[in-house]
């Protein structure tokens, strides 16, 4: 390898699913080796880290309470906040995103995602839920100033085992394969992975004495 | 290097018989927990300020001017004066009175308070809590350390040719340190003051602090107030003991589990592996307290957390016999032995009039550096050819 190749992107994929095995984790791991596919094709190197939030459960659900993470939740929260691209991934349960799926969000700084490449995806066992990606999820990450990718990626329980459509709607394949590409796109050109942020950075106009009153 | 406790003042259910002291007995208490810290040879006592239940300490200046009276050598402190929500001019009278009534065994810790509707009740908006932290505070030093204040601000009427009353005890404001968990604004304030920075850092990880601390140090050295390493810290702590840990575990596990804060949350292990809490055998929190100075550096302070979550009176008394005891004249030897002469110990008032004639005798060289430097400069400039390159500007005087 060359010395000066620019450094890897760094790609994350979150699963909310809770049973092993998973087709939340399917759908998320679908979704991440399509990405990882078509940075490849564009010459883009990329780094790929899964994580799924039923490891780190307890360590959320401490955090909401104590308000600190644990070090393997905070390897978690730093992975997505760094990230070039995030690929979200939840069950819907009852009309929503699952709590665990939320919680999380819920304990990561709400600046942390700003600019950030999101790829929305949820499973559900009708594909009557499936609205529930733009009434619920969109707006999630368009209040964190994430950058929601048009197309997002719902896949019912049947949608596993239909085949090449006969119809000519698009299958859930040609849905990965589209909303991949545009992940992809954004990661190619993202430089948030290598943007060094100043915890301790004060606004410009900060004065330890104040703009009134001062001497 | 000084020792202590701080209490929130919390009126907790004790989880083990299921009782709840009242407000008078927990106030009474606390009372009682402050005159012993003095009898076990601590050196400081931190009351804090609440104005929302389940806290009983609103009124602090009245409570410590009770445990003024009462005890000799303790120096008094708060764990924290809402500097957010509190009028400055009444903060600078009540704890100069404070510091008159105790003979100058008195400083403060400023805080911005932990409670959203506290602002609202006394008629500020959270929103601006870190400006009214910086606003009132330079507005409170003023009050201290001028006469006359003439002054106008954003947040309160202005004051014309205002004198806060009493005057500090010799003219010297009593100490101050800013407590904060996570706000740099706050560090870099108290770096600017030259005040001191207290982390109470019992509920979090210390990486956290450990960043927050040195960001402090640096920005202490940068405003001319000494060394990185001179600057004043103090951190939070928090310990439940037994002659053999498991007996303390023992006794404590019902506390932790139904705390406030942290209660039915993570497990007794995972915050003592997670925070500074440590709960076992004296020599372990001696052991754990000593990694405090490794992760931050020689420090001044260092305050316990001993009365809160419903621990009954008696046992919040025999945890501070053993603290006394058992466990702060190791740390404090320690401590002595390891700090470097050139750092310096916990503030006193009478350090701080050291402190403050020190720095009246270096301003006092500067003035005079500089009417030298323009009675030169007026000197040469009546000389028909200037000597070398010798003109104002080469020597830092503005407008030459």
């Amino acid at each position: 390898m060359a010395e000066n190749t620019t450094p890897a992107k760094k790609l994350v994929a979150v699963s909310a699913g809770l049973s092993q095995p998973s087709s939340t984790r399917l759908l998320a791991d679908r979704l991440a080796e399509a990405t990882v596919a078509d940075l490849r094709d564009r010459g883009v190197d990329v780094e790929l880290t899964m994580i799924d939030l039923r490891d780190v459960a307890n360590d959320i659900t401490s955090n909401l309470m104590t308000g600190f993470a644990s070090t393997k939740l905070q390897e978690a929260i730093d992975a997505v906040s760094n990230a070039d691209g995030l690929i979200a991934t939840t069950p819907i349960f009852t009309a929503s995103y699952s709590g665990l799926f939320k919680s999380f969000f819920d304990v990561i700084d709400n600046t942390a995602l700003t600019g950030l490449p999101v790829l929305i995806a949820a499973t559900g066992g009708t594909p009557r839920h499936s609205l529930a990606l733009d009434h619920a999820m969109r707006p999630l990450f368009s209040y964190l100033r994430a950058s929601v990718l048009p197309t997002s990626v719902f896949a019912a329980t049947e949608d596993w085992g239909s085949g090449a459509a006969d119809d000519g709607f698009p299958t859930l394949p040609d849905r990965i394969r589209r909303a991949a590409g545009e992940l992809a796109a954004a990661v190619a050109v993202s430089k948030r992975s290598t943007e060094v942020k100043d915890p301790f950075a004060l606004d410009s106009s900060f004065s330890p004495i104040g703009a009134y009153g001062a001497q | 290097m000084q020792f202590g406790i701080f209490t929130v003042g919390d009126v907790t259910t004790d989880p083990t018989n299921n009782t709840t002291p009242t407000e008078n007995e927990r106030i009474k208490a606390i009372l009682t927990i402050a005159q012993k810290a003095e009898e076990v040879g601590l050196d400081v006592f931190a009351l804090g300020e609440h104005h929302n239940e389940p806290f009983v300490p609103s009124s602090p200046t009245t409570m410590l001017g009770y445990v003024a009276a009462k005890t000799e050598n303790l120096l008094l402190s708060t764990a924290t004066t809402l500097i957010t929500t509190n009028d400055p001019v009444k903060i600078a009278e009540d704890y100069a009175m404070l510091q008159h009534v105790a003979d100058g065994r008195v400083d403060l810790m400023m805080g911005r308070g932990n409670t959203g509707p506290v602002y609202p009740w006394f008629g500020k908006d959270i929103r601006q809590g870190i400006p009214l932290a910086i606003e009132n505070y330079a507005l409170l030093r003023r009050l201290w350390d001028e006469e006359v204040v003439d002054w106008e601000g954003k947040f309160r009427t202005p004051l014309q040719g205002f004198t806060s009353t009493p005057r500090p005890l010799d003219g010297v404001a009593p100490f101050v340190w800013h407590g904060s968990i996570r706000s740099p604004e706050i560090a870099e304030q108290a770096a600017y003051y030259g005040d001191g920075f207290f982390a109470n850092h019992i509920f979090w990880p210390k990486e956290h602090f450990q960043r927050l601390i040195a960001y402090y140090r640096q920005r202490f050295e940068h405003y001319g107030h000494g060394r990185a390493d001179q600057a004043y810290a103090g951190l939070g702590g928090q310990v439940f003991m037994a002659k053999n840990s498991q007996d303390a575990v023992k006794q404590f596990r019902p506390y932790f589990d139904n705390a406030p804060v942290y209660g039915h949350g993570p497990s007794l292990e995972d915050f003592t592996e997670q925070t500074p809490l440590t709960v076992g055998s004296p020599q372990e929190v001696i052991d754990r307290t000593l990694t405090f100075r490794e992760t931050f550096g020689d420090y001044q302070r260092q305050l316990f957390l001993m009365d809160h979550a419903g621990l009954p009176l008696k046992t919040v008394l025999e945890q501070l016999d053993m603290l006394g005891e058992l466990v702060v004249p190791t740390l404090r030897k320690e401590m002595d032995a390891k700090r470097p002469a050139h750092v310096p110990d916990g503030p006193t008032h009478q350090s701080q009039i050291e402190r403050m004639a020190a720095r009246a005798a270096a301003k006092q060289v500067a003035d005079a550096d500089e009417q030298s430097a323009v009675a030169a400069e007026a000197a040469r400039s009546t000389r028909t050819t200037p000597v070398g390159a010798g003109t104002g500007a080469a020597f830092g005087i503005k407008g030459a």
